[in-house]
């Protein structure tokens, strides 16, 4: 029928935009790599200047910015603020960023975080007596497979039946949400003597060590960082090793890529999809573990906060490459920490960070706007991740 | 020489007859939980009233009975499933079966009391009108083959507009606002997935993001302070319509809404007759199947894209309004929590058709509204799981329903000219 | 034949184009293009696919804007801002993809912006639509029914459907993008009577191809384009199809491919009752039994939509059959995976490279590695050694011929030649027994087809088993030492390479039994 008829005559060129090359690009091009992301930020930090002139008045923008600055880089304890919120931001952005490489669109870090952290969580304090080097592995492990579950179910169901991840993993974080407020009261998880839904604190063996309490510094032993930002490296590391290094992550990317020609090659789509989602959620969990294992040393309802989305921008700032993910979600911790000093100090509300982190996101997703404003080259065109609603 | 287009019959695939056969089994299945869970051991009547004072259009089982009965249907069904199949009357069937269900358990539930059946059916259309607005939204720009998944945000930027305006001016001119506010964010959405060729997806999440962002920012660093002034615009309340209003039952579901039910009416029928029937609407449904096609006979395919899609969003604005002025009468932070997605599941269910968006988004409507009523009458479900339920039936829709439907085959594309 | 005008028509029109330069990124498409088109005439446009041809006549039809060079309407200077004013001046096109929305039906798909309308609110009178449609069918004879459905109907009917949407807009030159390549030789004769109706009622018809029998037989004048650039004009009674096909080329072509007869072997692939359905769930494969050996070439001949997409799909482990077998060496392989067949040592040449065949966002290497990456040497346990795989891409790009500056750019910078090199050199540098090849050539330069059918008959000297599907009639004609036709899921016939005459195939690719 008419679709036999698709072939396209190439005339030495081909029409369709190069999706990939937007979204998870190959080559370094640096004018894409640096400038534009640079330039985004500026943009979008104007903007908000701008919302705070309408706000606060024009008096307010530079204390607001500079107690942003402060908070975010200057001093140990900025930096220790700046890491730590990058922590688990990189684990979130490579569980979007793997997502993204086999062309599939996870927005369920949330869920999976709540998952993770909640699982970690009950086997922190669930266990009395073991030794550090056994717990604290263990209970990571527990956020991970809490994470990888709630991250297979969306993978499975888009293998099977075609149905879209962006809904599902949706639902499923409203699902985890309620879940988890349900398991805080249960008296087994739930802290003895309190009525709202809050767990048990973990267990000392199963806390994350702190990294930078050595330092000849006052107030040392108040820096929050903790063992959780090496975790993190390191799993960026194996991410772009499994990504670019093996044979499962070829597969990854061709589907991503081409899921046609995937098949062709012998690949099984449907297993790729859904152990891409399993280990997306497992990522995901490890940073829901990280928070509750080295942050709070508990769960409660919003341990998460808006990470999940945020992990969507940091994934397309640091176009699904894992080198990428911890740069921009250092960047994104820095204005998290920052943003907590400009609240703090010069009473800006917090949530100018959300606007200034999807502005973020718009100019990085549009480089055509960036050049409009700023007249600079830009790299390839921008392209498509998805390919509407089913397989 | 003349072919005739031979008609092909359609084969069993190996795959469907799977599938057949899981639902068949399913029915067994259902049949034992019902018949264990919902009537061994249940004492007590209930009473299901269909009119207005108690004992007007009352309807009485045995909680036990009607669940047995149930059991037995379903015991049927499976067999029939498993033997003949329904063929195309599969799905009629199963939305019966499932109805049938709800009934059995609502009967265990509230064994032993009454439920007034008027008051979940009005509640239900109540319940899906943002779910609808945002589905139809949906429908209006994914026709042309431009995904939506911003709905949320328009939803959302449209309560938060209607309700300020309707506090310092007046709420007709806070649905005016709202509407506006949906259709800017839209017209933002057209230009990033249209001019710039963003992933449309991406897009949407975006404005998603950038809508709840802005929403709490200005709710919290404005609002909270200024609340009396900006916002506090009522609640618009239900108005009769003489002559049908008075129609037992029917009337008070359907004829004693407020505004915001009567301009889904509107809406609704609108759109269809606009879709199918006019030049417009062919051509717009061309520019979401065939942008090529279109292109190629002078249909202005961009120019489509952008129209329709700011259409969506004055839909999807005051839908949005319908939080705050047609139900709480403030602002609330976040406080569409979901349904515009939700309203994209009811577009998919109801397979991208004005009319079957809006019946899908009462099944979901269905849905919350018996979660109140449970919650209601003590039914021992944890809250929580029952805060669950629609999230849950969003799932199990596009799950189930997605591989057979087809979207615009154009649907989510952007359209490149050279 | 006599034929009713429908519609007000105009009186003689000419095109003229002049100096018409069109340019893309690192591609001179059209080179200063003198041409002229008049009411009355067949004008065909030869020349071999990436010439220019359909790009020029987009530009004629408004789709693209010309660089330099202006077009002039009876004389008069035009800027065509779109397909709309090109249909206004009078100016229609039947694509070589059909623009037609599967969903709609006939009447909607002709109608479609001109829609003639009643009430206020824009409501489409389909009535009057529907009656002029009709009326367009029988003056012309196209026989077409006004309420079926487009995506229910067999590709020979939707051209026709697109002459009646240009018909409708009173379109006095059409432009016809290669109309020819989805019909059976009994539908182009068809096709031919019915653009020879269209002339006599005084249109002006532009017949674009690359088939120089067709040009021939049926044009008043033939231009030929190469490169872009127009490098001769004649009448077809003044050159020869030799000639034509050296101004096509630019250099003495071998019209015939030079072959041995074959030495068939041992049974290689065996297919037995074979039944597979298509994606919307009808019988595309309809009991299908025929054998290939090794050591010789088996062309499947047939129009697209008969099946052989299907056939292929199963053969290949894309797609599970419905019923019957596949044998290949004996082993029975009816359900096999893809990967389970390429690990017997099968090469599948698919019919759609940017969709199937590549992944036009990887580079080279990686492209070559698509089917065997999982194992050594390209990788060990579950590293990949991309070291090797780079080294093995620079080998066969000398090898195969494959123009391209390193083998770290992307499969889609490649030219469709190249592209399709570069499967074949994935395909064919391993030990292979079976080779599957499905239209192999289609969409690609002259050279590159040369090379790829030496190819073919070099691994069919070598001992393999190769089954090509091609709708391309010469090319069946030109490397088949066995031919079977399908038609409607079945193979109706079955005719030795070398007795086998276009005629006669075409016959049976038309589903009569002769």
């Amino acid at each position: 029928m008419s679709e036999e008829n698709n072939v396209k005559e190439n005339e030495g060129q081909s029409e369709e935009p190069r999706w990939m090359e937007r979204v998870a690009p190959k080559e370094v091009d640096w004018s894409s790599l640096v400038i534009i992301p640079l330039l985004a930020v500026l943009s979008a930090l104007i903007i908000g200047a701008v919302l705070i002139i309408l706000t606060d008045g024009w008096g307010n923008v530079l204390p607001a910015y500079s107690a942003l600055f402060k908070g975010a880089f200057v001093g140990w304890g900025s930096i220790s603020e700046t890491l730590l919120a990058a922590t688990p931001l990189i684990f979130a952005g490579l569980a979007v960023g793997i997502g993204f490489r086999a062309g599939l669109f996870n927005i369920g870090a949330q869920g999976q975080m709540v998952m993770g952290g909640l699982l970690a969580v009950v086997v922190g304090f669930s266990f009395d007596g073991l030794p550090a080097v056994v717990h604290v592995p263990l209970a990571i492990l527990a956020g991970f497979l809490g994470g990888a579950l709630w991250g297979f179910i969306p993978g499975i169901l888009r293998a099977r039946t075609g149905a879209h991840e962006v809904i599902t993993t949706i639902m499923l974080n409203f699902i985890a949400f309620r879940t988890l407020e349900y398991l805080l009261k249960l008296p087994r998880i739930q802290q003895e003597g309190r009525f709202d839904p809050i767990s048990k604190e973990i267990a000392e063996s199963a806390q994350l060590p702190r990294l930078l309490t050595w330092l000849p510094v006052e107030n040392a032993d108040q820096l929050r960082l903790h063992l959780g930002f090496l975790i993190a490296l390191g799993a960026a590391w194996v991410v772009y090793w499994i990504l670019f290094k093996s044979t499962i992550g070829f597969e990854f990317r061709a589907v991503g890529a081409n899921p046609d020609a995937a098949r062709y090659g012998g690949i099984g789509v449907a297993a790729a999809i859904t152990m891409v989602m399993v280990i997306a959620g497992g990522l995901a969990g490890l940073g829901g573990a990280n928070e509750t294992l080295g942050v709070y040393h508990r769960a409660f309802p919003g341990f998460t906060a808006t990470i999940g989305f945020d992990a969507i921008a940091l994934a397309l700032l640091g176009r699904s490459h894992p080198a990428g993910i911890v740069a921009a979600s250092i960047l994104f911790g820095a204005l998290a920490a920052g943003g907590r000093t400009m609240q703090a100090v010069a009473g800006v509300g917090i949530d100018l960070i959300v606007v200034v982190q999807a502005l973020i996101i718009v100019f990085i997703a549009a480089p055509e706007l960036v050049r409009a404003i700023f007249r600079v080259k830009v790299g390839k065109e921008t392209g498509q991740i998805t390919r509407g609603w089913s397989t | 020489m003349t072919v005739v287009p031979e008609t092909a019959e359609q084969v069993r695939v190996p795959a469907e007859v799977r599938r057949a056969r899981i639902l068949g089994f399913t029915y067994l299945l259902l049949a034992a939980v019902v018949y264990f869970l919902l009537a061994v051991g249940t004492e007590g009547e209930v009473t299901f009233r269909f009119g207005d004072q108690p004992g007007d259009i009352d309807f009485t089982f045995s909680s036990a009975g009607l669940a047995t009965f149930t059991a037995i249907v379903f015991a049927f069904l499976g067999g029939v499933q498993l033997t003949k199949g329904f063929g195309k009357k599969t799905n009629v069937v199963l939305g019966g079966a499932m109805g049938l269900f709800i009934l059995a358990f609502l009967g265990w539930a509230a064994a032993g009391e009454s439920l007034s059946m008027v008051g979940m059916l009005e509640s239900t259309l109540f319940l899906a009108a943002p779910i609808a607005f945002g589905a139809l939204s949906g429908v209006m720009c994914e026709r042309v083959g431009v995904i939506n998944i911003g709905i949320e945000g328009m939803l959302l930027t449209g309560a938060f507009t209607g309700a300020v305006v309707g506090s310092v001016v007046s709420p007709f001119f806070g649905l005016i606002g709202a509407s506006l506010a949906g259709g800017i964010l839209a017209l933002a959405l057209a230009v990033l997935a249209i001019k710039y060729r963003v992933d449309q997806i991406i897009a949407g999440v975006v404005i998603n993001i950038f809508a709840l962002g802005i929403t709490s920012f200005l709710s919290a660093q404005v609002l909270v302070e200024n609340a009396q002034e900006m916002n506090n615009p009522g609640v618009m309340g239900p108005i009769k319509i003489p002559i049908l209003g008075d129609i037992p039952v029917i009337g008070r579901i359907f004829f004693d809404q407020n505004i915001f039910i009567y301009a889904l009416y509107l809406i609704v029928i609108g759109m269809t007759y606009g879709l199918f029937r006019t030049r417009w609407g062919l051509r717009s449904r061309s520019v979401g199947e065939h942008p090529k096609a279109a292109d190629t006979l002078g249909i202005k395919v961009f120019r489509t894209r952008y129209v329709n899609v700011f259409l969506g969003g004055l839909i999807a604005g005051f839908g949005g309004a319908f939080f705050t002025l047609g139900a709480v009468g403030a602002f609330n932070e976040n406080m569409t929590a979901g349904r515009g997605f939700i309203g994209l599941a009811a577009m998919i269910f109801g397979r991208w058709h004005p009319v079957g968006a809006l019946g899908a988004a009462l099944v979901f409507g269905f849905a919350d509204s018996l979660q109140f009523k449970l919650a209601v009458i003590g039914s021992g479900i944890p809250s929580e799981f029952l805060l669950m339920a629609p999230y849950v039936v969003t799932i199990i829709v596009v799950a189930g329903v997605v591989g057979k439907a087809r979207p615009p085959a154009a649907d989510g594309q952007p359209y490149i000219k050279q | 034949m006599v034929m009713l005008i429908a519609g007000h028509g105009r009186s003689l029109l000419k095109l003229e184009l002049r100096n018409v330069t069109k340019r893309f990124p690192g591609v001179l498409a059209n080179d200063s293009v003198n041409l002229t088109v008049q009411s009355g005439e067949i004008l065909g446009l030869l020349g071999e696919n990436g010439a220019g041809k359909t790009t020029l006549m987009n530009i004629l039809y408004g789709l693209y804007l010309a660089d330099e060079g202006e077009i002039l309407v009876d004389g008069t200077v035009v800027a065509f801002d779109g397909p709309g004013d090109a249909i206004d001046a009078g100016i229609g096109m039947v694509h070589q993809h059909f623009m037609l929305v599967p969903v709609f039906d006939v009447t909607e798909n002709v109608v479609l912006g001109v829609e003639p309308t009643k009430g206020p609110a824009g409501t489409i009178d389909m009535a009057e639509a529907r009656r002029a449609v009709e009326e367009i069918s029988n003056n012309y004879r196209l026989d077409v029914d006004a309420k079926a459905m487009v995506e229910d109907l067999p590709v020979g009917i939707q051209q026709r459907i697109e002459i009646i949407k240009v018909l409708f807009r009173d379109a006095e030159v059409i432009i016809f993008d290669e109309p020819t390549a989805v019909l059976t030789p009994q539908e182009v004769e068809d096709f031919f009577g019915i653009i020879n109706g269209l002339k006599e009622s005084g249109k002006g018809i532009v017949f674009i191809t690359h088939k120089l029998g067709e040009v021939l037989k049926v044009a008043d004048r033939i231009a030929v384009l190469r490169r872009g650039k127009v490098v001769g004009e004649a009448a077809p009674n003044e050159i020869s199809k030799q000639a034509l096909a050296e101004l096509m080329v630019g250099r003495p072509v071998d019209l015939v491919v030079d072959k041995e007869a074959a030495s068939p072997g041992d049974v290689v692939l065996s297919v037995t009752d074979l039944a597979v359905v298509d994606s919307r769930q009808h019988t595309a494969v309809d009991g299908v039994t025929f054998e290939v050996r090794a050591g010789e070439i088996v062309g499947v001949a047939g129009v697209q939509g008969n099946g052989q997409t299907e056939l292929v799909e199963a053969l290949t482990g894309l797609t599970p059959p419905l019923a019957g077998q596949i044998l290949l060496g004996g082993e029975d392989v009816t359900f096999a995976s893809p990967r389970h067949m390429h690990l017997s040592s099968v090469a599948h040449v698919p019919e759609d490279r940017q969709r199937s065949g590549l992944i036009l966002d990887f580079d080279l290497a990686e492209n070559l590695v698509l089917d065997s990456y999982y194992d050594e040497p390209y990788s060990k346990g579950s590293r990949m050694d991309w070291d090797y795989a780079h080294h093995r891409a620079g080998e066969l790009i000398e090898q195969y011929d494959i123009r391209t500056p390193s083998s770290t750019v992307t499969a889609g910078t490649l030219s469709g030649g190249n592209q399709q090199k570069l499967i074949v050199a994935r395909e064919f540098s391993r030990d292979v027994r079976l080779i599957i090849a499905s239209q192999p050539t289609r969409g690609i330069d002259v050279g590159s087809i040369e090379y790829i059918h030496n190819r073919i008959v070099e691994e069919r000297d070598e001992g393999s088993a190769v089954l090509i599907v091609s709708s391309e009639l010469d090319e069946i004609l030109a490397l088949s030492d066995r031919i079977l036709v399908m038609y409607r899921g079945k193979i109706v016939a079955e005719v030795p390479g070398a007795e086998a005459t276009a005629t006669q195939l075409g016959l049976y690719m038309a589903g009569s039994t002769a």
